[in-house]
């Protein structure tokens, strides 16, 4: 483990200044990816700038009609929010599926988007990993890779995105809220997540000396016809082997509009416009959710023990999606896949 | 840990930071110590305090043996900066008893033989006091979905739901 | 007249851990300590070239580094190093010995520091520099290399001739990988050496075996070394050897002359030692009315490069199923890893599982109820032997069981029970362990103010070994169970063996009687020294002591209170300590059992499997406390579901490395993964095993289990998945 500085920030333009100093520091809210990162020498920053204390925790109705959630705001807080579970229920079950009550207790909103992969070479610091160092090579390819990527993979890396909350925010076409030293701005979240392409190091499009400040939910929560679907290897505290969000509006019986987005598959949450696009004006039956799947996974590529993945990843779709047509949402706590 | 050539090397200081003082509240007693920067909560509570119920099972938040309630919250105290907790109050294992009267949990870990080994299970009742607080959990299915954080490789998992279920209705 | 043995008695020691007042190895803190952290090679093979400890000096509050250039001196023989458990073949592993690299995750140095914090941040500046040698890591790989080793099981007739001519025919591999303990606390030692004399806490399920190894290691006196470990937060068998970080907890002790405690991280445990990865071949030949003709058992388990160590994978359907012809065959694979090591029931875990699952298999050809099948091949004597048992009340854990399970509603077929979108598979199987007694000795003092402190040098791992204790001696010296006070986990106590193989609770409660025995005897003797002695003539077998009184057993209206007797006498205590009688008699064989019953749900689509209901029918002798035994039965459950679904260590082997070696990735079951367990103990009166019919539970709750959950996904789904765990992409295929 590498010792470090601590220095806590006052407020937003605070922690842009601090870490515009020193270039190898880090912000730190929730600590518990960054924390566990550090202790197995993947992470190593020099300084840790604390933003927890940053007054970023309410969330607020927005004017346009959706929601704005502070950066620091507990997961949750979030996933228990009245204004999400009633209109953005679909969000909340996401954040609930993922990790443990103890650390969504201690995670932000912000830096759940900022989690590193949990590729098993990633944190192996004894084998080679592109993503912790770039230009050692890619171990997971040829190795252990049952948890692996089969979507917008690299020969430099076929890490995924662990967030379950990231996939429906996805969904949901949340907005990202940052702050540089050059002002504020915002980004989509289908912007936000890289894919790992040959700089497999960089998960995001936040610059180093940003801080994220909010995610701004827009008005549609899909609040009616919604499920999150996640197939994990034990039935709670696991990662997601597949994750679905599935998010309709419906007329009678059918899709006026769809939102679908895939977890534990990619580096980033997974959306495909012509998966969405192809179940618009369709009846929500397994015939439209099938072709869905379909567009959604084109491309899709095992690397050996991760192969499974495709198919599980197509029926997880189609299950999701009648889950969500039918308005009986996978539940959290019965495990049934109803 | 060691490294093989391939590894990354991470950028060394020779010089060791400074420590820094921090005040707590553990268990309504005030508290000063004086912690490295990475010092984690759960060590300044086990090897700085001496309050070794909090147990370290992972040191990765990955097991919740470490549970403790944090401004009445159940946290992993293991991936907590003990720095970041400045003025909060903690309440661990040694905090639930009062007086030599033992927490309903407690009493209830123990009527329903709720643990083997016992390594877990500070976690469990810091955690289950958490859930409890949360009032998210009404069915048997929601306390084991909600108490999946606290591993018991004893497999002790019916008897502490049934623990749980005692101490909720008594409360 | 017993009001304890037998009863529902909450753990005496319950109180002391949901208050965390008990005290596991790493948490003594004392003045002075000095912690240690490890730092472990990243290669399996090979040699140390150089260590640059540098820079790990320079950090502020650093003592000093160990390698195995400036160690202080240990023994250099195999034979100091061999404890206990330690295999008959092979040398075992010497910590910080030398230069060479046995394994991944071996210790190659240990940063001391004033502080933990500091000495974690060291430790990561230690620079090795290696010269590799190839390695292999993978037992598939390795298999045409497997060495037959000496087996206890003799061949009968003609196993391969009658599985030829035989009418039914199965046969078939079943895996299970490399699997680890993961008991919750992470292992830990600190050794407090003070002029020449060295206390260590340990995490240990052997305090005495500890001890023993450290005085040959380095060469101390007996009386010089003890060893504690009052509670130990977990152990199912990683904790039989003495582990590597008490040696060096020990080394730096006497180094430094200070206080040393040195706690393994969760991934360097993953280097201690391991159930074995093992591929099982059976091969069972039947006639068509279900009764065996030819059984062949043959296992390929892992081992170490420097150590032989295998268990009897093989053996167990001597002692379940008939068949005139069998034959069994035990091969080991050498590979550049850790030693393997006994793990919950070792041997039968995994033997029994392959075994059962072919039964099923062989169950489904024979178009028969797996449970009939069972019956068919009953045998009321063990084969291998020819000799009966002391008991085997298996016939009634078949039907208790199989009651409470409702089995007589099950459809034989394959995929014919559902509920919406899951199959329904119920499954069942057959589970069988050791009933041993091993030597050891109790020492009680009986105090004239009527209180009793009952000692032996056992540890209590979570079985519930204080309690037990408790409740025999209560009712043996007639006092109420608050008067009891057990001591376990010093290596100063009176011997005993390891707390391993489900032999403690009947070893150590003979021990009791027999020490009880002698205690009541000097009271009698005392009473009977009193004027007027209603007990005047009685022998000590003629007499009971009965609530704190010497009590005639044939009038009990003769008596006299043991405080009287010990006062009249001008005794304020007596003590006594005597052994438990491990008979030789190889008259009998010496057994527990049990009959599994097993249900999964399993989404159709999805594979995704979910244990909703086991019953686990036990027959294993006296049960001294129904609450912990339940424990004890439903842990083994939880373990069988882990084993089935959940738990494999997972190998890259080109670096020949564990790749999940954290408690996130290698999966063990979690609340949401465990629903309805329900233990059952059937009546087995035993007066042959040993005088108090105890039988042991430690092991037989995990056997047979993932053999019924993998028996009932195939029932579920009509899919047979032989290579554990049942993850969700075997059940299901996807592509």
């Amino acid at each position: 483990m590498t010792p470090f500085q601590y220095a806590r920030a006052n407020d937003v333009a605070d922690a842009i200044k601090q870490i515009a100093t020193d270039p190898s520091a880090k912000f730190i809210a929730g600590g518990t990816n960054l924390i566990d990162l550090i202790k197995y020498d993947v992470e190593g920053p020099s300084r840790l700038i604390d933003i927890s204390h940053l007054p970023l925790r309410s969330i607020e109705p927005t004017s346009a009609g959706g929601v704005l959630i502070g950066a620091m705001v507990p997961n949750t807080d979030l996933a228990y929010h009245p204004l999400i579970e009633g209109r953005y229920p679909l969000l909340s079950r996401a954040i609930l599926s993922g990790a443990s009550q103890q650390l969504r207790n201690m995670a932000s909103t912000g830096g759940n988007l900022l989690q590193r992969t949990r590729c098993f070479y990633y944190y192996d610091t004894a084998t080679p990993c592109n993503k912790r160092e770039p230009g050692s090579g890619c171990s997971a390819i040829d190795g252990v890779n049952r948890i692996n990527a089969i979507l917008g993979t690299s020969e430099a890396c076929i890490a995924t995105h662990p967030s379950d909350m990231c996939v429906a925010l996805a969904a949901l076409e949340a907005t990202v809220h940052v702050t540089g030293p050059a002002g504020a701005r915002t980004i989509a979240f289908a912007d936000f997540h890289r894919l790992p392409g040959n700089t497999p190091q960089r998960d995001t499009n936040l610059e180093p000396d940003e801080i994220i400040t909010a995610i701004e939910l827009p008005p549609k929560g899909f609040s009616a016809n919604y499920s999150y679907l996640k197939i994990r290897d034990r039935l709670s505290y696991a990662f997601a082997l597949v994750s679905v969000a599935a998010a309709l509006e419906l007329d009678g019986d059918t899709i006026k509009e769809a939102r679908l987005a895939l977890g534990g598959v990619a580096h980033k949450p997974w959306r495909s416009s012509a998966a969405e696009a192809a179940l618009l004006g369709q009846r929500a039956d397994a015939t439209a959710f099938a072709k869905a799947a379909d567009w959604l996974l084109h491309g899709a590529k095992g690397y050996g023990h991760n192969n499974f993945k495709i198919g599980l990843a197509r029926r997880a779709i189609i299950r999701t999606l009648d889950q969500a047509a039918r308005g009986t949402p996978q539940s959290n706590s019965d495990k049934k896949i109803r | 840990m060691a490294r093989s050539g391939t590894a990354k090397r991470v950028t060394r200081t020779a010089t060791v930071p400074e420590k820094i003082p921090i005040r707590l509240t553990v268990n309504g007693n005030h508290m000063e110590l004086t912690v490295a920067p990475w010092t984690t909560l759960l060590d300044a509570l086990r090897d700085h305090l001496d309050l070794t119920g909090t147990k370290k099972g992972c040191d990765h938040g990955q097991c919740g043996a470490c549970t403790v309630l944090v401004d009445g919250r159940r946290i992993n105290s293991c991936l907590t900066l003990a720095v970041m907790k400045q003025g909060a109050e903690i309440v661990t294992i040694e905090g639930l008893a009062q007086d030599g009267e033992l927490h309903p949990l407690q009493q209830a870990f123990i009527d329903h033989d709720a643990f083997q080994c016992g390594y877990c299970t500070s976690g469990q009742i810091c955690s289950a006091a958490g859930l409890i607080a949360e009032g998210k959990a009404k069915t048997a299915d929601e306390i084991r979905e909600l108490m999946s954080g606290n591993i018991c490789r004893c497999g002790a998992y019916p008897n502490i739901v049934a623990a749980i279920q005692q101490a909720m209705e008594r409360s | 007249m017993a009001s304890h043995i037998g009863s529902a008695t909450s753990r005496v020691d319950g109180r002391a851990k949901v208050t965390g007042e008990a005290k596991y190895a790493g948490e003594f803190n004392v003045p002075g300590l000095v912690h240690g952290y490890v730092v472990e090679s990243t290669i399996p093979k090979g040699r140390i070239v150089r260590i640059d400890t540098s820079g790990a000096l320079e950090v502020d509050g650093v003592i000093d580094v160990l390698t195995h250039r400036n160690r202080p001196q240990m023994a250099d023989k195999d034979d100091a190093y061999k404890d206990e458990v330690a295999t008959e073949k092979g040398s075992p592993y010497r910590p910080l010995y030398d230069d060479i690299v046995l394994f991944s995750g071996q210790p190659l140095a240990l940063v001391l520091a004033e502080d933990w914090e500091t000495a974690r941040v060291a430790a990561s500046l230690v620079k090795v520099e290696y010269e590799k040698a190839p390695h292999i890591t993978d037992l598939h790989a390795e298999r045409a290399n497997a060495y037959a080793i000496d087996k206890p099981e003799k061949p009968r007739g003609d196993a391969e001739r009658a599985f030829a001519s035989a009418a039914l025919r199965h046969e078939a591999e079943y895996f299970i990988p490399t699997e680890h303990h993961n008991p919750m606390e992470l292992f830990a030692s600190t050794a407090i050496w003070d002029n020449g004399q060295l206390t260590v806490y340990d995490k240990t399920q052997g305090v005495q075996n500890v001890q023993q190894y450290l005085c040959s290691v380095f060469k101390m006196k007996p009386d010089a070394v003890r060893v504690m470990s009052p509670y130990m937060g977990g152990g199912f068998g990683s904790g039989l050897r003495p582990q590597y970080q008490v040696v060096l907890a020990v080394l730096a002790a006497r180094a430094l002359n200070r206080p040393v405690r040195v706690m393994l991280s969760r991934a360097q445990m993953y280097a201690l030692g391991h159930r074995p990865a093992t591929i099982e071949r059976l091969a069972l030949g039947a006639n068509s009315d279900g009764t065996l003709d030819a059984m062949t058992h043959e296992a390929i388990a892992v081992t170490s490069q420097f150590e032989e160590f295998a268990r009897n994978d093989t053996g167990w359907g001597n002692l379940l199923y008939k068949s005139p012809n069998a034959k069994f065959e035990h091969k080991l694979v050498k590979l550049d890893v850790p030693t393997s090591c006994d793990m919950r029931a070792p041997g039968a875990a995994t033997g029994v599982y392959a075994l059962e699952c072919a039964m099923d298999e062989l169950a489904v050809a024979l178009k028969m109820d797996p449970v009939q099948l069972r019956l068919q091949c009953y045998s009321d004597r063990d084969q291998g032997a020819d000799i009966p048992y002391t008991s085997k009340q298996l016939r009634e854990c078949y039907r208790q069981g199989a009651a409470a399970f409702g089995w007589d509603k099950r459809t034989a077929e394959p995929r014919s029970m559902r509920e919406g979108s899951d199959l329904v598979g119920w499954g069942m199987a057959s589970g069988v362990w050791e009933a041993l007694q091993m030597p050891a000795t109790v020492r009680i003092v009986l105090t004239a103010n009527g209180h009793a402190e009952v000692a032996t040098a056992a540890s209590d791992i979570g079985t519930g070994t204080y309690t037990i204790m408790a409740q025999v001696a209560a009712d043996m010296l007639g006092l109420p169970i608050d008067s009891i006070n057990v001591k376990l986990g010093d290596s100063t106590l009176p011997q005993c063996p390891l707390e391993g193989g489900s032999w403690i609770a009947s070893s150590v409660c003979n021990a009791i009687a027999n020490t009880a025995r002698a205690v009541r005897g000097d009271l009698l003797k005392l009473a009977i020294g009193m004027k007027d002695s209603p007990l005047a003539g009685a022998g000590v077998d003629d007499v009971a002591l009965i609530d704190g009184k010497i009590v005639s057993k044939r009038d009990a209206t003769r008596a006299v209170s043991i405080a009287s007797a010990m006062q009249s006498g001008n005794a304020d205590r007596i003590t006594r300590e005597e052994a438990n009688k491990v008979a030789e008699d190889k008259s009998h064989a010496r057994n527990v059992h049990s009959a599994i019953f097993a249900e999964v749900k399993v989404d159709e689509q999805l594979g995704v499997i979910r244990v909703t209901r086991v019953v686990n029918a036990v027959a294993a002798g006296r049960i001294l406390n129904p609450k912990t035994a339940h424990s004890q039965v439903m842990g083994g459950v939880v373990w069988g579901i882990g084993m089935a679904l959940h738990e494999e260590t997972l190998f890259d082997h080109r670096f020949g490395r564990v790749m999940n070696a954290n408690i996130a990735e290698y999966h063990v079951p979690v609340h949401a993964d465990v629903h309805d367990i329900k233990v059952i103990f059937v009546d087995e009166p035993d007066e042959i095993v040993n005088p108090l019919g105890i039988k042991g539970l430690g092991e037989i709750g995990i056997v047979g289990v993932a053999a019924a959950i993998a028996n009932a996904v195939y029932h579920a789904t009509g899919k047979r998945v032989r290579d554990l765990p049942i993850t969700l992409d075997k059940v299901v295929q996807f592509n």
